[in-house]
């Protein structure tokens, strides 16, 4: 800052121009150096062998080559995309239901259930994921024993494939699908009456109105969470970790739910090979900009449509 | 909070509820079900979570199952402590949610005062970006973010896990909007004309006003740092800077044989404190995310 009296009448025209600059530079300097510069760095670092102590040698596309070639990747792929489906698409279904319902007409008790509908979102994924692994245990768990009350077979939950993607899911929906109904809840809230008193005067019931009215009316909300839960689902990482117990790592003995964040954090931090973390970092984050493309187009057609 | 409520619609003469857009008319059977079922689902993990903290650790193996709280919560929480480095892990996540909460809140308010009430080129474009950012999946940098932090010397450090959380594109959007709808134009530009400059005014008109909102994002960023746990993962390796989701992981990882009553123990600790934080101003922390989903 310069100083004396030629430079007051400077300093006092100064703040204008300068000082919002200042302002929002924290945001800009954290963000850069913490968020876009590691992400860039990243696309570096994968094009080569990467030793954390060693030396780093130039590999070209090989990291991406082996990856191509590598199973426990294309393991890693499948087993992301399924437990982001079956927890995404039941789970905002849910929310939309629980919205409409908290949207209804309710004695009392209105903040109340609001309240508990959050209450799992602000539970830490790690406790989460340990009360579900007990939850799912093959010999003691409790979901066992209800099936064994029930007349049903008992399930190995952490051992199949299918089973165990069945056990993260519920994880995440528990977690995440009162979160949705609050936002598709702020949505409905803005929906005209009108809409609905004219659907009254037509005879359309609640189950209509909600189908014809409520659903195409939140349609932008809709695919505000669909794009929010994709870039969400497709980094779930603590919850099969955690429901791996010791072995959480490696995703279950056979990979069978070893999420591609996990194999991340495999290859890079447990057998510290940088360079072919950062390819699957980069692998991801296509697969993650192309599904947000997806999104998008498909949500301006069936807008314009 | 219900009763006062209830009171003044027996004293109006209205009849409870429906100021509903859908029919007026009692909630349906439907309604209490789905609501009943809903409860059940949120709060029973909980609830479980304590069953098992408190009975004897044989006890979540006995069939049938125990149902009811037990006597043995105390015991597992010395073992908690015992086990790894419990307290000072609390008090670790206790520093960083602090911290992180304090920051966000200043840094945000004042990047979203700026957006929100002075004049500069690209504004717009620079605001446009802030909100493009949230997009971006900062959780796959992490590889040069943690060369990074290693360059720093921030290993094991609790600086690592303040520094990068001290100001985000959500914080900065909701400060913008607080401050937009709690702060006249008039009495931004009264200040100026009084002489004070843009601080001033930032530090003694608009912080104030923006109080309740300022409230909700320290929760939330209090929260957030509280159960964070990918990058504290990456980036603590010895047990004296573990926070508590990190020390709940190791709990979990290190014991020869699983035992869910001292695990669950750990849980009851690590989490109740959260839970307190939350429903004591859970009424606003809900509206404001509902506020939150409506302006974006």
């Amino acid at each position: 800052m310069p100083t004396g009296t030629g430079a007051g009448a400077l300093r006092r025209r100064l703040p204008g121009r300068t000082v919002p600059y200042l302002y929002i530079a924290p945001f800009f300097v954290v963000f850069g150096v913490f968020g876009l510069f590691p992400i860039v760095y990243t696309g570096w670092v994968s094009l080569h062998e990467w030793n954390p102590i060693g030396t780093h040698a130039w590999l070209g596309l090989r990291n991406y080559t082996d990856l191509m070639a590598d199973p426990r990747f294309w393991n890693a792929t499948v087993n992301t995309f399924s437990i982001w489906i079956i927890s995404t698409v039941p789970q905002l279904a849910v929310a939309l239901v629980l919205a409409a319902v908290l949207n209804g007409p309710m004695l009392r008790l209105r903040t109340g259930f609001r309240m508990a509908v959050l209450v799992p979102n602000i539970t830490s994924v790690v406790a989460v994921g340990i009360i579900f692994t007990q939850l799912f245990g093959r010999d003691f768990g409790l979901v066992n024993w209800l099936f064994d009350t029930v007349g049903l077979d008992r399930v190995d939950w952490p051992a199949g494939r299918l089973s165990s993607h069945l056990a993260i899911a519920s994880m995440v929906m528990w977690r995440w699908t009162g979160y949705n109904a609050l936002i598709y809840l702020a949505a409905m809230q803005s929906i005209p009456r009108s809409l609905y008193e004219v659907a009254e005067l037509d005879g359309a019931g609640r189950v209509r109105q909600f189908l014809h009215i409520t659903v195409p009316q939140l349609r932008p909300t809709i695919i505000f969470t669909v794009i929010v839960s994709t870039i969400g689902g497709l980094q779930v990482f603590a919850e099969p970790l955690v429901f791996g117990g010791q072995a959480g790592t490696d995703g279950g003995q056979s990979r069978q739910f070893q999420t591609l964040t996990l194999f991340l954090y495999e290859q890079g931090f447990r057998d510290l090979d940088f360079g072919y973390a950062s390819a699957i970092a980069w692998a991801l984050f296509v697969m993650i900009l192309v599904l947000s493309v997806v999104n998008y187009r498909l949500s301006r057609r069936i807008s314009t449509g | 909070m219900t009763t006062t409520l209830r009171q003044d619609r027996a004293a109006a003469g209205t009849p409870p509820g429906p100021r509903r857009p859908r029919g007026a008319g009692r909630p349906s059977w439907f309604t209490y079900l789905v609501l009943a079922v809903t409860v059940l689902v949120a709060v029973f993990p909980f609830y479980w979570m304590f069953v098992v903290a408190s009975n004897d650790s044989s006890a979540v193996n006995d069939v049938p199952p125990a149902l009811v709280p037990g006597g043995n919560f105390l015991d597992h929480m010395s073992e908690v402590f015992a086990r790894v480095p419990f307290g000072r892990a609390l008090a670790n996540s206790f520093m960083v949610a602090t911290c992180v909460a304090t920051g966000q809140v200043f840094f945000s308010a004042l990047a979203g005062y700026a957006f929100a009430k002075l004049r500069f080129h690209g504004r717009n474009l620079l605001f446009v970006l802030v909100i493009g950012t949230m997009m971006v999946p900062l959780q796959l940098g992490v590889v040069p973010q943690f060369l990074l932090i290693n360059e720093l010397g921030w290993v094991n450090d609790l600086r690592a896990l303040i520094v990068p959380g001290i100001v985000t594109a959500f914080g900065v959007f909701w400060m913008r909007q607080a401050i937009d709808n709690a702060v006249p134009d008039e009495l931004v530009q009264a200040a100026a004309v009084d002489g004070a400059g843009t601080f001033r005014t930032f530090w003694s008109i608009v912080l104030p006003s923006i109080r309740p909102a300022a409230a909700v994002l320290g929760l939330f960023a209090f929260m957030f740092a509280w159960n964070d746990f990918f990058w504290p993962l990456i980036v603590l390796n010895s047990p004296r800077s573990f926070t508590v989701q990190v020390a709940l992981r190791q709990l979990q990882s290190q014991a020869y044989v699983t035992d869910y009553g001292v695990q669950m123990a750990g849980i009851v600790i690590a989490t109740v404190p959260l839970l307190l934080v939350f429903v004591l101003p859970g009424r606003q922390i809900v509206g404001g995310i509902m506020e939150g989903a409506l302006k974006s």
